[in-house]
């Protein structure tokens, strides 16, 4: 087992460990503080994967900007949300049942599928040219950006733009009941 | 070199999890948080495969484009939320009851 494998497992249990410490925490503030931790380490498998543009504007764009967004809403809106958020009185609900009794269905369905498949033998992979470990792909994406997914990449500007007028629509103070 | 399968493997546990909160938690910030679990689970996929797809670079592309999505859709919910809470006291979505009065 080489250092890249080591690397590889490390952070995906962190993944998965500190996603699993978010969804159950009490407390909402350590629970946004630990989704940090979740994102960091998703960012790290992503480099795993040659894609250090993707891992990087993960860091910047999540990181930076809507997990500040989020601690942000809350602590400049009102402290009663903070406070109001205590958790229900524990206990088993039937809800809490179904909840885990679907996703654990779920999750075994899709690991069958994972495993029934393999990947070696798909006919686009075999033929396909996988990115070496030295290429420069935010070169790449640019060129991707400005050529293939030019359309998208408008779409997405536009929609932007979208999201921006309507949340500060939707967050701005005294508005019309 | 790390096979496919084992980032999927991964990936799918994610989405498990967010789909655990968004179907179980009381608390809308959670709910938010499993969907954006689920979302990074799907972009964890679409880079997985983007490493096999050198010449049109799709997976890579789609994931940066699905990461600004996810973010909009986050700055949009939180103002949604924080109106609700203004209006119902409450972002418990069991008690966020009526749309209109």
């Amino acid at each position: 087992m080489g250092q890249e494998q080591i690397l590889f497992y490390f952070f995906g249990a962190s993944v998965l460990i500190s996603a699993l410490c978010v969804v159950l925490m009490r407390n909402l503030v350590r629970s946004i503080f630990l989704f940090f931790v979740t994102l960091f380490s998703l960012a790290a498998l992503y480099l795993f994967a040659l894609a250090d543009f993707i891992a990087l504007s993960q860091v910047v764009i999540y990181a930076g900007g809507v997990l500040v967004l989020m601690l942000f809403a809350f602590m400049l809106s009102s402290r009663e949300l903070l406070n109001s958020i205590k958790p229900a009185v524990s206990g088993f609900k039937v809800n809490h049942l179904a909840g885990i009794l679907t996703s654990i269905l779920f999750l075994f369905i899709l690991f069958r599928v994972i495993i029934k498949t393999n990947f070696n033998q798909l006919m686009w992979m075999q033929e396909s040219m996988p990115i070496a470990s030295n290429e420069n792909t935010a070169h790449q994406i640019g060129i991707h950006i400005m050529t293939a997914y030019l359309l998208p990449f408008e779409i997405l500007s536009i929609f932007l733009l979208m999201v921006l007028i309507g949340a500060a629509h939707l967050a701005r103070k005294g508005g019309k009941e | 070199m790390i096979p496919v399968a084992h980032f999927m493997f991964i990936s799918a546990s994610l989405f498990c999890i967010g789909l655990y909160a968004v179907l179980t938690r009381r608390n809308t910030i959670q709910i938010l948080i499993g969907i954006e679990f689920m979302i990074n689970a799907a972009v964890l996929n679409f880079v997985a495969f983007g490493k096999y797809d050198k010449i049109s670079g799709g997976g890579q592309m789609f994931a940066l484009f699905a990461i600004v999505l996810a973010a909009a859709g986050v700055a949009v919910a939180l103002a949604i939320i924080l109106n609700v809470y203004r209006y119902f006291k409450s972002i418990d979505p069991t008690k966020t009851d009526t749309l209109k009065n």
